[in-house]
């Protein structure tokens, strides 16, 4: 049984279409990058995804519930205890220290655990930033006291929304580093990205456009790492 | 968590913060002024009151009934109330709230020129030791302080020199040619005396025809030793509720336990009901229109303050209401993030209304010690006195802040139940 799968997916806002019977499947431990460019249903697939939003149409089972049928409060359940969230803006309480907003996130799940909170931020080599506030760190170290709070529940996907949009070459390659780091402890990941090469290191990407899936591309020379020198516009193998 | 989110909240948007309780101190602090005043401005009232003379008069059985059958003035003849049971009426259980009492006895006389004058007998500053050693003096000095003296003085029962003293009314006065210093010779029913006039009164009404005189030279005009015709008490009392309405009317029909409550309450009807215990046959009754504009002023007052209180705590609601939507409209990406990573609508709701609550505590705390400051310059400048702390206020202010940051709360916690975090976090679509 795949993690995820969406079957004839539609989302519709009066006239328009958002997303229009699309189809897919997510495989556990896959890394799976969604492309498209503004207003193609990128985000409206990811907050479906992340239990953010319903679909008009369609069924989306996630470990074999179907996620499109669920009560808002169910809804909430399900992304606590199954995703990880990260966001392009990074969305950390500017008030509570890096440890502490990892800490926020077991505090909803569970039991906040400064220890394990600790550990996570080590994992994304931010141990020593623990206490700095947000206005402290730089948009890297944000975006990786993100992950760390996303990683910090043990989900079974990490959603990542442009997660690279507002870094820089050197930071975005951290990230993408965490992220193969992740993949290859067995994490799924499904990014949303604008960005072709953050978007070709993952194993397989879905193009999205005017709401329909248009490609699905398998990268072949799968790594995990991203190539900044071999930088060339992509082109999705049909 | 919960207390360092809190705390960071606090501090983080402590100017928002200060406002809120602000505007919840503005609210609270004319609650409780007015709750303070409200609650207390009926023992003022009644003191202010009380300078319009008794409140509560008593009569003989006998007159009274007649005065009920046929609404007139019953003839009291052969129906007297005793002068040695006076005394008794500053032992009743509400003895304290007597303030002032006179009793009076009346007669016609005969005036040298013939013509027939109405002679009232009274205590004027009759003094009084009472059983519980306590002194008073009681009479119609203080009961008629609105009358004016045109002539002479009042008269002094303690210092008084001649046997027999009097007080005539201006208009009989002028007619006889009657000044303070002479002597007028009275003919009564049972004895003639001469009577040395003290001096001259200008009441405004009937009894500027009459003449005013001790207690015992009127008694002895008209052989009525040792009685009274009636008793004038000014008592301080609490405004008369339905129980004590239901009470005047018919005392057996309470329950013990409305009894008790009645009997120990100062309503004038409980009063009156005492003094019909210690006085043998008398018939005890508010005197309808000074209880009545004692009623209205009060009910008026009261109902004054209770709009001030309502309107300015719909100020507060309406002001918590504005600064704290614009509070969670500022942190609505906060909060969407924490409902995106497994809030649920409880436990933010939860988070924001603590975070109220705590302000409304400060400031309601605040606002009430600012309003008891404001109902103490309400009581000297209206009063002339401080108004008391009612233990009631402090509940009633915490019960009224709190249903106001309620209310004020609502439309914000109601926008941020509806608030979605996909909207919020990365836009709708």
């Amino acid at each position: 049984m795949s993690l995820l799968e969406l079957r004839n997916i539609y989302k519709i806002y009066g006239d328009l279409h958002a997303l229009d019977d699309v189809s897919l499947t997510v495989e556990k431990g896959e890394w799976v990058s969604i492309m498209g460019p503004s207003g193609s249903g990128k985000s409206t697939m990811m907050n479906i995804i992340g239990c953010m939003d319903k679909p008009t149409k369609g069924e989306v089972l996630l470990d074999g519930v179907n996620i499109a049928k669920e009560s808002a409060k169910n809804l909430t359940g399900i992304r606590r205890d199954k995703i990880g969230l990260i966001f392009q803006q990074f969305h950390l309480v500017n008030y509570l220290t890096a440890v502490e907003n990892v800490m926020l996130a077991q505090y909803y799940h569970s039991m906040p655990d400064e220890k394990e909170a600790l550990e996570a931020l080590d994992r994304v080599g931010l141990a020593d930033r623990a206490k700095h506030l947000p206005s402290q760190l730089s948009g890297g170290e944000q975006q990786r006291v993100c992950v760390a709070r996303a990683l910090i529940n043990y989900p079974e996907i990490i959603l990542a929304d442009e997660p690279t949009g507002n870094l820089d070459e050197a930071n975005e390659e951290i990230v993408v580093d965490l992220f193969h780091k992740l993949h290859n402890e067995g994490t799924t990941l499904i990014v949303v990205t604008h960005d072709p090469e953050v978007a070709e290191v993952a194993q397989r990407t879905l193009v999205l456009r005017n709401g329909k899936l248009h490609k699905e591309v398998i990268n072949q020379n799968f790594t995990g790492k991203i190539q900044f020198e071999d930088r060339q516009e992509v082109q999705p193998h049909a | 968590m919960f207390l360092r989110m809190i705390r960071g909240t606090l501090l983080r948007q402590w100017k928002k913060m200060l406002m809120i309780a602000f505007t919840i101190a503005l609210g609270a602090s004319l609650a409780s002024a007015m709750l303070s005043v409200m609650l207390d401005v009926g023992d003022k009232m009644n003191q202010e009151l009380k300078t319009y003379g008794a409140n509560i008069t008593v009569v003989p059985k006998a007159s009274s009934v007649l005065n009920d059958l046929y609404d007139v003035e019953g003839d009291t003849s052969g129906t007297y109330l005793r002068e040695d049971e006076l005394g008794k009426i500053k032992t009743i259980f509400w003895a304290f709230n007597i303030v002032d009492y006179a009793p009076f006895v009346s007669t016609q006389a005969d005036l040298p020129d013939g013509s027939e004058v109405k002679l009232t007998g009274s205590w004027f500053n009759h003094h009084m030791e009472l059983p519980t050693g306590e002194t008073l003096d009681a009479g119609i000095c203080s009961m008629r302080s609105w009358w004016e003296i045109t002539d002479g003085t009042w008269l002094d029962e303690q210092t008084m020199t001649e046997e027999h003293s009097a007080m005539i009314g201006a208009a009989l006065a002028e007619r006889l040619g009657i000044h303070a210093g002479d002597t007028l010779h009275v003919d009564g029913t049972e004895a003639a005396l001469d009577l040395h006039i003290v001096g001259v009164y200008d009441a405004g009404g009937d009894e500027d025809e009459q003449i005013y005189a001790p207690l015992h030279t009127t008694q002895t005009l008209a052989g009525l030793d040792g009685k009274i015709d009636s008793i004038e008490v000014s008592a301080l009392t609490t405004p008369d509720n339905e129980l004590a309405e239901r009470a005047a009317k018919d005392p057996s029909s309470l329950t013990v336990s409305q009894y008790e409550i009645w009997y120990c309450t100062a309503y004038a009807s409980s009063i009156c009901y005492q003094i019909q215990e210690v006085i043998t046959d008398s018939v005890a009754a508010p005197v309808r229109q000074v209880a009545d504009s004692e009623g209205a002023i009060l009910e008026k007052t009261q109902l004054l303050m209770i709009l001030i209180t309502i309107l300015s705590l719909i100020g507060a609601a309406l002001g918590i209401c504005n600064l704290v939507t614009a509070s969670v409209m500022e942190r609505s990406s906060e909060i969407g993030l924490m409902k995106a990573i497994g809030a649920q609508n409880g436990a933010v709701s939860g988070l924001v209304l603590t975070e109220i609550f705590l302000t409304a505590i400060f400031g309601g705390v605040l606002g009430f010690f600012a309003g008891f400051g404001f109902a103490q310059i309400i009581g000297h400048t209206v009063f002339g006195s401080a108004i008391s702390l009612k233990p009631m206020v402090i509940p009633i202010t915490a019960v009224l802040v709190v249903l106001v940051t309620l209310a004020g709360s609502i439309p914000a916690i109601r926008m941020l139940l509806r608030l979605r975090p996909a909207e919020v976090l990365h836009g709708g679509h």
